[in-house]
Protein backbone atom coordinates (compact mmCIF):
# COMPACT_ATOMS: atom_id res chain seq x y z
CA UNK A 1 0.00 0.00 0.00
CA UNK A 2 1.53 2.85 -0.97
CA UNK A 3 -0.74 5.59 0.29
CA UNK A 4 -0.49 8.05 2.94
CA UNK A 5 -1.93 9.40 5.68
CA UNK A 6 -2.80 13.66 4.67
CA UNK A 7 -0.01 15.07 6.50
CA UNK A 8 2.96 13.49 4.15
CA UNK A 9 2.58 15.51 1.56
CA UNK A 10 6.09 15.91 0.20
CA UNK A 11 6.38 11.90 0.73
CA UNK A 12 3.65 11.23 -1.52
CA UNK A 13 4.66 13.87 -4.08
CA UNK A 14 8.64 12.75 -4.15
CA UNK A 15 7.31 8.99 -4.24
CA UNK A 16 5.17 9.72 -7.52
CA UNK A 17 7.63 12.12 -9.16
CA UNK A 18 10.22 8.89 -8.88
CA UNK A 19 7.13 6.80 -10.45
CA UNK A 20 7.17 8.63 -13.52
CA UNK A 21 10.28 6.90 -14.68
CA UNK A 22 8.10 3.69 -14.66
CA UNK A 23 6.78 2.64 -17.85
CA UNK A 24 3.04 2.11 -18.49
CA UNK A 25 1.93 -1.15 -18.50
CA UNK A 26 -0.21 -2.46 -21.93
CA UNK A 27 -3.29 -2.21 -20.54
CA UNK A 28 -2.78 1.79 -19.53
CA UNK A 29 -0.88 1.98 -23.03
CA UNK A 30 -4.31 0.29 -24.74
CA UNK A 31 -6.20 2.94 -22.83
CA UNK A 32 -4.55 5.98 -23.92
CA UNK A 33 -4.87 5.07 -27.63
CA UNK A 34 -8.59 4.77 -27.23
CA UNK A 35 -8.35 8.03 -26.30
CA UNK A 36 -6.09 8.92 -29.06
CA UNK A 37 -8.56 7.37 -31.37
CA UNK A 38 -11.39 9.95 -30.11
CA UNK A 39 -9.06 12.84 -30.16
CA UNK A 40 -8.13 12.15 -34.12
CA UNK A 41 -11.25 11.06 -34.99
CA UNK A 42 -12.66 15.03 -34.01
CA UNK A 43 -9.35 16.77 -34.60
CA UNK A 44 -9.40 18.14 -31.06
CA UNK A 45 -9.73 17.18 -27.56
CA UNK A 46 -8.31 18.07 -23.79
CA UNK A 47 -5.23 15.70 -24.78
CA UNK A 48 -3.57 16.91 -21.43
CA UNK A 49 -6.80 16.50 -19.12
CA UNK A 50 -7.70 12.74 -20.60
CA UNK A 51 -4.54 11.20 -20.15
CA UNK A 52 -3.75 12.28 -16.44
CA UNK A 53 -6.85 10.49 -14.60
CA UNK A 54 -6.48 7.57 -16.91
CA UNK A 55 -5.32 5.02 -14.12
CA UNK A 56 -7.79 6.50 -11.54
CA UNK A 57 -10.72 5.27 -13.94
CA UNK A 58 -9.35 1.99 -15.09
CA UNK A 59 -8.99 0.96 -11.79
CA UNK A 60 -12.30 2.12 -10.61
CA UNK A 61 -14.09 0.59 -13.91
CA UNK A 62 -11.93 -2.84 -13.68
CA UNK A 63 -11.63 -3.30 -9.97
CA UNK A 64 -13.82 -1.05 -8.00
CA UNK A 65 -17.90 -0.35 -9.22
CA UNK A 66 -20.52 -2.08 -9.67
CA UNK A 67 -22.46 -1.60 -12.97
CA UNK A 68 -23.53 -3.58 -15.42
CA UNK A 69 -23.38 -2.32 -19.29
CA UNK A 70 -26.28 -4.14 -20.55
CA UNK A 71 -28.48 -2.48 -17.78
CA UNK A 72 -26.86 0.88 -17.32
CA UNK A 73 -30.08 1.95 -15.35
CA UNK A 74 -29.69 -0.74 -12.44
CA UNK A 75 -30.64 1.10 -9.56
CA UNK A 76 -28.03 -0.42 -7.13
CA UNK A 77 -25.08 0.45 -9.63
CA UNK A 78 -22.43 2.73 -8.18
CA UNK A 79 -22.31 6.17 -9.79
CA UNK A 80 -18.95 7.85 -11.57
CA UNK A 81 -19.33 11.47 -12.27
CA UNK A 82 -16.57 13.04 -14.02
CA UNK A 83 -16.70 16.55 -12.88
CA UNK A 84 -14.05 17.45 -14.83
CA UNK A 85 -15.74 16.81 -17.73
CA UNK A 86 -13.72 18.19 -20.65
CA UNK A 87 -11.56 14.99 -19.73
CA UNK A 88 -14.05 13.20 -21.28
CA UNK A 89 -12.21 11.13 -23.43
CA UNK A 90 -10.74 8.97 -20.76
CA UNK A 91 -14.28 8.34 -19.32
CA UNK A 92 -15.29 7.73 -22.76
CA UNK A 93 -12.03 5.17 -23.65
CA UNK A 94 -13.08 3.37 -20.37
CA UNK A 95 -17.06 2.80 -21.78
CA UNK A 96 -16.27 1.55 -25.26
CA UNK A 97 -13.49 -1.17 -23.17
CA UNK A 98 -16.49 -1.82 -20.75
CA UNK A 99 -18.95 -2.58 -24.10
CA UNK A 100 -21.59 0.43 -22.88
CA UNK A 101 -20.94 1.74 -26.67
CA UNK A 102 -19.26 0.41 -29.20
CA UNK A 103 -15.81 1.47 -30.27
CA UNK A 104 -15.96 2.90 -33.40
CA UNK A 105 -18.16 5.70 -31.29
CA UNK A 106 -14.76 7.04 -30.52
CA UNK A 107 -14.02 8.27 -34.17
CA UNK A 108 -16.97 10.58 -33.82
CA UNK A 109 -16.02 12.58 -31.53
CA UNK A 110 -17.23 16.19 -31.33
CA UNK A 111 -18.87 15.32 -34.73
CA UNK A 112 -22.51 16.15 -35.75
CA UNK A 113 -24.31 13.40 -35.11
CA UNK A 114 -22.10 11.73 -32.69
CA UNK A 115 -23.24 10.94 -29.13
CA UNK A 116 -19.90 11.70 -27.76
CA UNK A 117 -20.04 15.14 -27.53
CA UNK A 118 -16.56 17.64 -25.59
CA UNK A 119 -18.02 17.50 -22.78
CA UNK A 120 -20.12 14.16 -21.53
CA UNK A 121 -24.45 14.14 -21.59
CA UNK A 122 -26.13 11.92 -19.63
CA UNK A 123 -29.15 10.54 -20.98
CA UNK A 124 -26.98 10.62 -24.70
CA UNK A 125 -23.88 8.04 -23.57
CA UNK A 126 -24.82 5.20 -22.05
CA UNK A 127 -23.01 4.94 -18.52
CA UNK A 128 -23.10 8.45 -18.08
CA UNK A 129 -24.89 10.02 -15.00
CA UNK A 130 -24.66 13.82 -15.28
CA UNK A 131 -23.95 16.05 -17.89
CA UNK A 132 -20.92 17.59 -17.15
CA UNK A 133 -18.27 20.70 -18.56
CA UNK A 134 -18.90 23.55 -15.95
CA UNK A 135 -17.32 23.36 -13.42
CA UNK A 136 -17.54 22.66 -10.07
CA UNK A 137 -21.13 21.16 -10.47
CA UNK A 138 -20.68 17.25 -9.96
CA UNK A 139 -19.63 17.20 -6.03
CA UNK A 140 -22.86 18.71 -5.20
CA UNK A 141 -25.00 16.13 -7.21
CA UNK A 142 -22.85 13.29 -6.40
CA UNK A 143 -24.06 14.66 -2.57
CA UNK A 144 -27.34 14.07 -3.82
CA UNK A 145 -26.91 10.89 -5.18
CA UNK A 146 -25.34 9.61 -1.52
CA UNK A 147 -28.43 11.00 -0.28
CA UNK A 148 -30.81 9.06 -2.75
CA UNK A 149 -28.86 6.19 -1.95
CA UNK A 150 -28.91 6.71 1.54
CA UNK A 151 -32.86 7.42 1.51
CA UNK A 152 -34.02 4.62 -0.56
CA UNK A 153 -31.61 2.03 1.19
CA UNK A 154 -29.45 1.16 -1.29
CA UNK A 155 -26.21 0.31 -1.11
CA UNK A 156 -25.15 2.11 -4.51
CA UNK A 157 -21.44 4.50 -3.82
CA UNK A 158 -20.61 7.50 -5.47
CA UNK A 159 -17.47 8.40 -7.13
CA UNK A 160 -16.98 11.79 -8.32
CA UNK A 161 -13.49 13.19 -10.06
CA UNK A 162 -12.40 16.85 -10.21
CA UNK A 163 -10.02 18.75 -11.84
CA UNK A 164 -7.64 20.71 -9.75
CA UNK A 165 -8.53 23.95 -11.41
CA UNK A 166 -11.94 22.92 -10.75
CA UNK A 167 -11.62 23.12 -7.34
CA UNK A 168 -10.95 26.68 -7.35
CA UNK A 169 -14.89 26.85 -7.75
CA UNK A 170 -16.53 27.93 -4.17
CA UNK A 171 -19.59 25.77 -5.37
CA UNK A 172 -16.88 22.84 -4.41
CA UNK A 173 -16.24 24.06 -0.83
CA UNK A 174 -20.05 24.60 -0.60
CA UNK A 175 -20.25 21.13 -1.52
CA UNK A 176 -17.52 20.02 0.79
CA UNK A 177 -19.07 21.39 4.00
CA UNK A 178 -22.52 19.45 2.90
CA UNK A 179 -20.70 16.13 2.74
CA UNK A 180 -19.00 16.09 5.79
CA UNK A 181 -22.18 17.56 7.66
CA UNK A 182 -24.13 14.39 5.91
CA UNK A 183 -21.00 11.98 6.82
CA UNK A 184 -21.85 10.43 3.29
CA UNK A 185 -19.30 7.55 3.59
CA UNK A 186 -20.81 6.60 0.72
CA UNK A 187 -19.47 9.43 -1.29
CA UNK A 188 -15.62 9.61 -2.60
CA UNK A 189 -14.56 13.28 -3.88
CA UNK A 190 -11.16 12.68 -6.18
CA UNK A 191 -9.03 15.28 -7.15
CA UNK A 192 -7.24 14.59 -10.18
CA UNK A 193 -3.87 16.23 -8.78
CA UNK A 194 -1.98 17.33 -11.93
CA UNK A 195 -0.96 20.71 -10.98
CA UNK A 196 -1.67 22.42 -14.22
CA UNK A 197 -5.03 24.45 -14.81
CA UNK A 198 -5.74 26.08 -18.48
CA UNK A 199 -3.63 29.38 -18.05
CA UNK A 200 -0.95 27.54 -16.06
CA UNK A 201 0.67 25.88 -13.40
CA UNK A 202 -1.79 25.40 -10.13
CA UNK A 203 0.98 26.68 -8.18
CA UNK A 204 1.02 30.06 -10.29
CA UNK A 205 -2.48 30.31 -11.27
CA UNK A 206 -4.04 29.53 -7.76
CA UNK A 207 -2.30 27.44 -5.19
CA UNK A 208 -4.12 24.27 -3.72
CA UNK A 209 -1.69 23.01 -1.05
CA UNK A 210 -2.24 21.30 1.56
CA UNK A 211 -5.42 20.16 -0.33
CA UNK A 212 -5.38 17.13 2.17
CA UNK A 213 -5.71 19.09 5.11
CA UNK A 214 -8.56 21.29 3.57
CA UNK A 215 -10.57 18.09 2.51
CA UNK A 216 -9.92 16.93 5.92
CA UNK A 217 -11.13 20.07 7.76
CA UNK A 218 -14.05 19.93 5.78
CA UNK A 219 -14.85 16.45 7.30
CA UNK A 220 -13.56 14.13 5.01
CA UNK A 221 -11.45 11.57 5.25
CA UNK A 222 -8.32 12.89 3.20
CA UNK A 223 -5.49 10.80 1.65
CA UNK A 224 -2.64 11.09 -1.04
CA UNK A 225 -1.89 8.70 -3.62
CA UNK A 226 0.04 8.44 -6.40
CA UNK A 227 -2.80 8.41 -9.47
CA UNK A 228 -0.82 6.15 -12.01
CA UNK A 229 0.39 3.55 -9.42
CA UNK A 230 -2.63 0.98 -10.30
CA UNK A 231 -1.80 -1.50 -7.05
CA UNK A 232 -1.97 1.76 -4.62
CA UNK A 233 -5.03 2.70 -6.04
CA UNK A 234 -7.01 -0.85 -6.24
CA UNK A 235 -5.41 -1.11 -2.83
CA UNK A 236 -6.77 2.27 -1.60
CA UNK A 237 -10.46 1.85 -3.37
CA UNK A 238 -11.16 -1.99 -1.75
CA UNK A 239 -10.41 -0.35 1.53
CA UNK A 240 -13.01 2.51 1.14
CA UNK A 241 -14.78 3.74 3.05
CA UNK A 242 -11.39 4.55 5.22
CA UNK A 243 -13.85 5.58 7.86
CA UNK A 244 -17.36 4.66 8.43
CA UNK A 245 -18.77 8.19 9.42
CA UNK A 246 -17.32 10.41 6.78
CA UNK A 247 -16.89 10.92 2.94
CA UNK A 248 -13.59 10.04 1.65
CA UNK A 249 -11.27 12.29 -0.80
CA UNK A 250 -8.82 10.95 -2.62
CA UNK A 251 -5.52 13.88 -3.87
CA UNK A 252 -4.52 11.75 -6.39
CA UNK A 253 -0.96 12.79 -7.78
CA UNK A 254 -0.95 12.87 -11.22
CA UNK A 255 0.97 13.97 -14.43
CA UNK A 256 -0.84 15.80 -17.41
CA UNK A 257 -0.64 14.24 -20.39
CA UNK A 258 0.85 11.11 -19.09
CA UNK A 259 1.88 8.47 -21.33
CA UNK A 260 2.88 10.94 -24.20
CA UNK A 261 5.68 12.44 -23.48
CA UNK A 262 5.22 15.53 -25.58
CA UNK A 263 2.46 16.60 -23.81
CA UNK A 264 3.61 15.56 -20.16
CA UNK A 265 3.30 18.99 -17.89
CA UNK A 266 3.02 21.53 -20.79
CA UNK A 267 0.10 23.41 -19.90
CA UNK A 268 0.40 24.29 -23.94
CA UNK A 269 -1.13 20.92 -24.37
CA UNK A 270 -4.18 21.07 -21.93
CA UNK A 271 -6.37 21.00 -24.96
CA UNK A 272 -5.14 20.68 -28.87
CA UNK A 273 -7.25 21.40 -31.79
CA UNK A 274 -4.97 20.76 -34.59
CA UNK A 275 -1.73 17.82 -34.49
CA UNK A 276 0.98 17.95 -36.74
CA UNK A 277 1.85 14.62 -38.36
CA UNK A 278 4.91 14.71 -35.91
CA UNK A 279 3.10 14.98 -33.28
CA UNK A 280 0.68 12.51 -33.88
CA UNK A 281 3.13 10.05 -34.67
CA UNK A 282 5.31 10.83 -31.19
CA UNK A 283 1.63 9.94 -29.59
CA UNK A 284 1.59 6.66 -31.82
CA UNK A 285 5.25 5.89 -30.93
CA UNK A 286 4.96 6.43 -27.30
CA UNK A 287 1.39 4.11 -26.40
CA UNK A 288 3.06 0.96 -28.90
CA UNK A 289 2.59 -1.99 -26.76
CA UNK A 290 5.76 -3.14 -24.71
CA UNK B 1 -49.00 31.69 0.57
CA UNK B 2 -45.35 30.55 2.23
CA UNK B 3 -46.95 28.49 5.00
CA UNK B 4 -49.58 26.81 2.73
CA UNK B 5 -47.04 26.14 -0.03
CA UNK B 6 -44.89 24.21 2.61
CA UNK B 7 -47.45 22.55 4.02
CA UNK B 8 -48.11 20.92 0.92
CA UNK B 9 -44.79 20.15 0.63
CA UNK B 10 -45.31 17.78 3.76
CA UNK B 11 -48.72 17.07 2.88
CA UNK B 12 -47.62 15.33 -0.39
CA UNK B 13 -44.17 13.89 1.02
CA UNK B 14 -46.83 11.64 3.42
CA UNK B 15 -48.43 10.66 0.40
CA UNK B 16 -45.82 9.99 -1.66
CA UNK B 17 -42.37 8.78 -0.68
CA UNK B 18 -40.41 10.42 -3.67
CA UNK B 19 -41.07 14.32 -1.99
CA UNK B 20 -38.29 15.76 -0.58
CA UNK B 21 -37.76 19.03 0.76
CA UNK B 22 -34.29 21.17 0.51
CA UNK B 23 -34.41 24.41 2.41
CA UNK B 24 -31.79 26.80 2.39
CA UNK B 25 -31.16 28.59 6.06
CA UNK B 26 -34.98 29.28 6.75
CA UNK B 27 -36.57 30.67 9.69
CA UNK B 28 -37.15 28.77 13.50
CA UNK B 29 -39.40 26.30 12.98
CA UNK B 30 -40.08 25.47 9.34
CA UNK B 31 -41.79 22.72 8.48
CA UNK B 32 -41.36 21.42 11.88
CA UNK B 33 -43.67 18.36 11.41
CA UNK B 34 -42.22 17.42 8.34
CA UNK B 35 -38.54 17.39 9.83
CA UNK B 36 -39.83 15.16 12.88
CA UNK B 37 -42.04 13.07 11.29
CA UNK B 38 -39.82 12.31 8.27
CA UNK B 39 -36.05 13.86 9.18
CA UNK B 40 -33.83 11.82 5.98
CA UNK B 41 -36.38 13.56 3.91
CA UNK B 42 -35.97 17.31 5.37
CA UNK B 43 -33.00 18.89 4.63
CA UNK B 44 -31.83 22.44 5.70
CA UNK B 45 -28.51 23.07 3.74
CA UNK B 46 -27.65 25.98 5.11
CA UNK B 47 -26.78 29.72 2.70
CA UNK B 48 -25.19 27.76 0.06
CA UNK B 49 -27.44 27.54 -2.79
CA UNK B 50 -25.49 26.48 -5.50
CA UNK B 51 -24.90 23.25 -3.72
CA UNK B 52 -28.60 23.05 -2.77
CA UNK B 53 -29.54 23.37 -6.46
CA UNK B 54 -26.43 20.46 -7.32
CA UNK B 55 -27.84 18.22 -4.74
CA UNK B 56 -31.60 18.78 -5.56
CA UNK B 57 -31.09 17.23 -9.24
CA UNK B 58 -28.36 14.41 -7.61
CA UNK B 59 -31.68 13.45 -6.20
CA UNK B 60 -33.95 13.72 -9.03
CA UNK B 61 -31.64 11.95 -10.93
CA UNK B 62 -32.47 9.10 -8.35
CA UNK B 63 -36.21 9.15 -8.72
CA UNK B 64 -36.79 11.87 -5.74
CA UNK B 65 -39.34 14.77 -6.61
CA UNK B 66 -37.75 17.55 -4.97
CA UNK B 67 -39.07 20.98 -3.53
CA UNK B 68 -36.31 23.63 -2.91
CA UNK B 69 -37.31 26.77 -0.80
CA UNK B 70 -35.47 30.04 -0.06
CA UNK B 71 -35.57 33.65 -1.08
CA UNK B 72 -36.24 34.27 -5.01
CA UNK B 73 -33.50 36.17 -5.69
CA UNK B 74 -31.08 33.69 -4.21
CA UNK B 75 -33.19 30.66 -5.78
CA UNK B 76 -32.69 32.05 -9.25
CA UNK B 77 -29.81 34.60 -9.35
CA UNK B 78 -27.14 32.96 -6.68
CA UNK B 79 -27.54 29.40 -8.62
CA UNK B 80 -28.58 30.50 -12.13
CA UNK B 81 -26.10 28.06 -13.64
CA UNK B 82 -26.79 25.08 -11.24
CA UNK B 83 -30.90 25.95 -12.26
CA UNK B 84 -29.75 26.20 -16.19
CA UNK B 85 -27.36 23.18 -16.41
CA UNK B 86 -28.20 20.64 -13.45
CA UNK B 87 -31.95 21.51 -13.48
CA UNK B 88 -32.71 22.39 -17.22
CA UNK B 89 -30.30 20.64 -19.38
CA UNK B 90 -31.33 17.24 -17.32
CA UNK B 91 -34.93 18.14 -17.17
CA UNK B 92 -35.24 16.88 -13.56
CA UNK B 93 -38.87 17.23 -11.17
CA UNK B 94 -37.19 19.74 -8.91
CA UNK B 95 -39.39 22.52 -7.34
CA UNK B 96 -38.10 25.99 -6.86
CA UNK B 97 -40.22 27.93 -4.32
CA UNK B 98 -39.57 31.63 -4.21
CA UNK B 99 -40.32 33.41 -1.30
CA UNK B 100 -40.97 36.97 -1.92
CA UNK B 101 -41.57 37.63 -5.44
CA UNK B 102 -41.53 41.04 -7.33
CA UNK B 103 -41.28 43.78 -4.87
CA UNK B 104 -42.51 42.29 -1.33
CA UNK B 105 -39.01 42.87 0.39
CA UNK B 106 -39.84 46.35 -0.67
CA UNK B 107 -38.11 47.36 2.74
CA UNK B 108 -35.01 44.93 2.30
CA UNK B 109 -34.11 47.09 -1.31
CA UNK B 110 -32.59 45.92 -4.24
CA UNK B 111 -30.64 42.87 -3.40
CA UNK B 112 -33.66 41.40 -2.19
CA UNK B 113 -36.30 42.35 -5.05
CA UNK B 114 -37.15 39.36 -7.27
CA UNK B 115 -38.06 41.99 -10.38
CA UNK B 116 -36.75 39.71 -13.07
CA UNK B 117 -36.98 36.49 -11.61
CA UNK B 118 -40.06 35.75 -14.85
CA UNK B 119 -37.29 36.89 -17.41
CA UNK B 120 -34.10 34.48 -16.40
CA UNK B 121 -36.22 31.52 -15.54
CA UNK B 122 -38.32 31.42 -18.43
CA UNK B 123 -35.78 31.91 -20.78
CA UNK B 124 -34.11 28.46 -19.69
CA UNK B 125 -35.24 25.44 -21.79
CA UNK B 126 -37.68 23.18 -20.10
CA UNK B 127 -38.16 25.38 -17.04
CA UNK B 128 -42.05 26.29 -16.19
CA UNK B 129 -43.03 29.58 -14.21
CA UNK B 130 -45.84 29.65 -12.34
CA UNK B 131 -46.87 32.78 -9.75
CA UNK B 132 -50.41 32.03 -8.55
CA UNK B 133 -52.59 34.66 -7.19
CA UNK B 134 -53.21 33.66 -3.57
CA UNK B 135 -52.95 31.02 -0.91
CA UNK B 136 -56.29 28.86 -1.88
CA UNK B 137 -54.63 29.03 -5.40
CA UNK B 138 -51.86 27.98 -4.30
CA UNK B 139 -53.03 24.60 -2.93
CA UNK B 140 -54.23 23.92 -6.62
CA UNK B 141 -50.81 24.30 -7.91
CA UNK B 142 -48.63 22.40 -5.22
CA UNK B 143 -51.36 19.22 -6.34
CA UNK B 144 -50.26 19.87 -9.80
CA UNK B 145 -46.93 20.02 -9.12
CA UNK B 146 -46.07 16.78 -8.03
CA UNK B 147 -46.21 15.16 -11.52
CA UNK B 148 -45.20 17.70 -13.19
CA UNK B 149 -42.03 16.14 -15.70
CA UNK B 150 -39.23 19.13 -15.32
CA UNK B 151 -38.23 21.82 -13.23
CA UNK B 152 -40.56 24.44 -11.75
CA UNK B 153 -40.23 27.79 -10.46
CA UNK B 154 -42.94 29.03 -8.31
CA UNK B 155 -42.80 32.96 -7.13
CA UNK B 156 -44.30 33.69 -4.12
CA UNK B 157 -46.87 36.74 -3.35
CA UNK B 158 -46.40 38.16 -0.10
CA UNK B 159 -48.94 36.12 1.78
CA UNK B 160 -52.14 36.86 3.31
CA UNK B 161 -53.29 37.77 -0.11
CA UNK B 162 -57.00 38.61 -0.89
CA UNK B 163 -58.69 34.87 -2.24
CA UNK B 164 -59.58 35.75 -5.36
CA UNK B 165 -59.57 32.10 -6.70
CA UNK B 166 -62.71 29.88 -7.04
CA UNK B 167 -63.09 26.22 -5.55
CA UNK B 168 -64.45 25.91 -8.98
CA UNK B 169 -61.18 26.39 -10.93
CA UNK B 170 -60.03 24.13 -12.99
CA UNK B 171 -56.26 24.91 -12.01
CA UNK B 172 -53.65 23.27 -14.70
CA UNK B 173 -50.44 24.61 -14.85
CA UNK B 174 -50.12 26.38 -18.05
CA UNK B 175 -53.59 26.71 -18.37
CA UNK B 176 -55.32 30.50 -18.04
CA UNK B 177 -57.81 31.11 -15.90
CA UNK B 178 -60.63 33.83 -17.37
CA UNK B 179 -61.36 36.11 -14.23
CA UNK B 180 -63.61 38.26 -15.72
CA UNK B 181 -64.74 38.37 -19.34
CA UNK B 182 -63.45 40.79 -22.04
CA UNK B 183 -65.46 43.58 -23.27
CA UNK B 184 -63.34 46.26 -25.43
CA UNK B 185 -60.54 45.36 -23.02
CA UNK B 186 -58.55 42.80 -22.13
CA UNK B 187 -56.34 42.68 -19.09
CA UNK B 188 -53.54 40.04 -18.96
CA UNK B 189 -51.95 39.84 -15.33
CA UNK B 190 -50.33 37.29 -13.25
CA UNK B 191 -49.71 36.62 -9.38
CA UNK B 192 -50.62 39.64 -7.06
CA UNK B 193 -51.09 41.70 -10.26
CA UNK B 194 -54.52 39.90 -10.77
CA UNK B 195 -56.37 41.26 -8.00
CA UNK B 196 -55.68 44.93 -8.55
CA UNK B 197 -56.78 44.28 -12.12
CA UNK B 198 -59.84 43.07 -11.25
CA UNK B 199 -60.48 45.85 -9.20
CA UNK B 200 -59.38 47.86 -11.90
CA UNK B 201 -61.85 46.12 -14.31
CA UNK B 202 -64.60 47.13 -11.31
CA UNK B 203 -63.86 50.75 -11.48
CA UNK B 204 -63.96 50.97 -15.37
CA UNK B 205 -67.27 48.97 -15.91
CA UNK B 206 -68.46 51.78 -13.35
CA UNK B 207 -67.33 54.49 -16.16
CA UNK B 208 -69.12 52.24 -18.90
CA UNK B 209 -65.92 50.67 -20.40
CA UNK B 210 -66.23 46.84 -20.36
CA UNK B 211 -62.83 44.75 -19.12
CA UNK B 212 -62.01 41.25 -18.68
CA UNK B 213 -59.32 39.71 -16.77
CA UNK B 214 -57.24 36.45 -17.86
CA UNK B 215 -55.25 35.29 -14.90
CA UNK B 216 -51.78 34.38 -16.46
CA UNK B 217 -50.85 32.08 -13.38
CA UNK B 218 -48.68 30.37 -15.88
CA UNK B 219 -45.63 32.44 -17.74
CA UNK B 220 -44.15 29.53 -19.17
CA UNK B 221 -45.53 27.27 -21.29
CA UNK B 222 -48.01 30.26 -21.65
CA UNK B 223 -51.54 29.61 -23.31
CA UNK B 224 -51.65 31.28 -26.11
CA UNK B 225 -54.71 29.24 -27.26
CA UNK B 226 -56.50 31.33 -24.68
CA UNK B 227 -54.88 34.44 -25.62
CA UNK B 228 -55.86 33.97 -28.91
CA UNK B 229 -58.99 33.21 -28.58
CA UNK B 230 -59.58 36.03 -26.38
CA UNK B 231 -57.14 39.33 -27.53
CA UNK B 232 -59.61 39.32 -30.96
CA UNK B 233 -61.82 41.81 -31.51
CA UNK B 234 -60.93 43.89 -28.51
CA UNK B 235 -59.85 47.32 -28.69
CA UNK B 236 -56.94 47.45 -26.08
CA UNK B 237 -54.91 44.33 -24.63
CA UNK B 238 -53.08 45.15 -21.12
CA UNK B 239 -50.32 43.36 -19.61
CA UNK B 240 -50.20 44.14 -15.68
CA UNK B 241 -47.09 42.36 -14.02
CA UNK B 242 -45.00 43.04 -10.26
CA UNK B 243 -41.95 42.65 -12.86
CA UNK B 244 -39.86 44.45 -15.07
CA UNK B 245 -40.80 45.27 -18.40
CA UNK B 246 -38.13 43.00 -20.06
CA UNK B 247 -38.78 39.87 -20.44
CA UNK B 248 -41.70 39.26 -18.30
CA UNK B 249 -45.10 38.69 -18.86
CA UNK B 250 -45.94 41.10 -21.21
CA UNK B 251 -42.88 40.40 -23.30
CA UNK B 252 -44.26 35.92 -23.17
CA UNK B 253 -47.66 37.69 -24.10
CA UNK B 254 -45.84 39.39 -27.46
CA UNK B 255 -43.64 36.97 -28.56
CA UNK B 256 -46.78 34.39 -28.56
CA UNK B 257 -49.46 36.56 -30.51
CA UNK B 258 -46.46 38.39 -32.89
CA UNK B 259 -45.55 34.37 -33.57
CA UNK B 260 -49.04 32.94 -33.93
CA UNK B 261 -49.98 35.83 -36.63
CA UNK B 262 -52.64 37.47 -34.71
CA UNK B 263 -53.65 41.20 -35.56
CA UNK B 264 -52.76 43.31 -32.36
CA UNK B 265 -55.18 45.35 -30.65
CA UNK B 266 -53.14 48.70 -29.16
CA UNK B 267 -51.20 47.38 -26.88
CA UNK B 268 -49.94 48.50 -23.46
CA UNK B 269 -47.65 46.90 -20.88
CA UNK B 270 -47.31 47.95 -17.12
CA UNK B 271 -44.79 46.84 -15.17
CA UNK B 272 -41.46 48.30 -13.87
CA UNK B 273 -39.45 50.24 -16.16
CA UNK B 274 -35.52 49.31 -16.93
CA UNK B 275 -33.81 50.12 -13.54
CA UNK B 276 -33.30 49.03 -9.68
CA UNK B 277 -35.78 50.63 -7.14
CA UNK B 278 -34.88 53.60 -5.47
CA UNK B 279 -36.99 53.34 -2.54
CA UNK B 280 -38.30 51.67 0.58
CA UNK B 281 -41.63 51.08 1.51
CA UNK B 282 -43.85 48.72 1.33
CA UNK B 283 -45.19 46.25 -1.82
CA UNK B 284 -48.42 48.78 -1.61
CA UNK B 285 -46.22 51.96 -2.29
CA UNK B 286 -43.76 50.24 -4.49
CA UNK B 287 -46.90 49.13 -7.08
CA UNK B 288 -47.91 53.07 -6.44
CA UNK B 289 -44.41 54.22 -7.92
CA UNK B 290 -44.64 51.93 -10.66
CA UNK B 291 -48.17 52.81 -11.36
CA UNK B 292 -49.86 49.52 -10.81
CA UNK B 293 -52.54 50.34 -8.26
CA UNK B 294 -56.04 49.54 -9.67
CA UNK B 295 -56.95 53.03 -9.87
CA UNK B 296 -54.07 53.70 -11.82
CA UNK B 297 -54.66 50.88 -13.81
CA UNK B 298 -58.06 52.10 -14.75
CA UNK B 299 -56.62 55.31 -15.73
CA UNK B 300 -54.11 53.71 -17.91
CA UNK B 301 -56.97 52.10 -19.97
CA UNK B 302 -59.05 54.91 -20.45
CA UNK B 303 -55.83 57.26 -21.34
CA UNK B 304 -54.86 54.48 -23.78
CA UNK B 305 -58.51 54.34 -24.63
CA UNK B 306 -58.33 58.25 -25.96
Amino acid sequence: MSHFPAKSDSAIRQAARQAEARPLDNRSKHLRRLVVEGLLGGGRGHIGSSMSPIEILRVLYDDVMRFDPADPHWPDRDRFILSKGHGCLAQYALLADKGFFPRQTLAGFCKRDSILGGHPEAGKIPGVEASTGALGHGLSIGIGMALAARLQRRPSRVFVVMGDGEINEGSVWEAALSAGKHRLSNLVAIVDYNKIQSYSFTDEVQPLDPLPDKWASFGFSAVEVDGHDVEALSALFKSLPLDSGKPTAIIAHTVKGRGVPVAEHQPSWHHKNKFTEDEVRAIAAALEDA
Amino acid sequence: MRNTSLNKVFELAQRDPRVVFIGSDLGVGTLKAMKAAMPDRFLMEGVAEQNIIGMAAGMALDGCVVYVNTIATFITRRCYEQVAVDLCVHNLPVRLIGNGGGVVYAPLGPTHLAIEDFAIMRVLPNMAVVAVSDAEEMKRLMDASLDWPGPLYIRLAKGGDPVISQTTDDFRIGKAILRRPPGRVLLVSTGATTERCLKAAEILADTGVAAGVLHMHTIKPLDCEALRALVSGRDLLVTVEEHLLAGGLGSAVLECLVDCGVPLPKVVRLGIPDSFTKEYGSQDTMFETFGLKAEQIAAKVRRALG
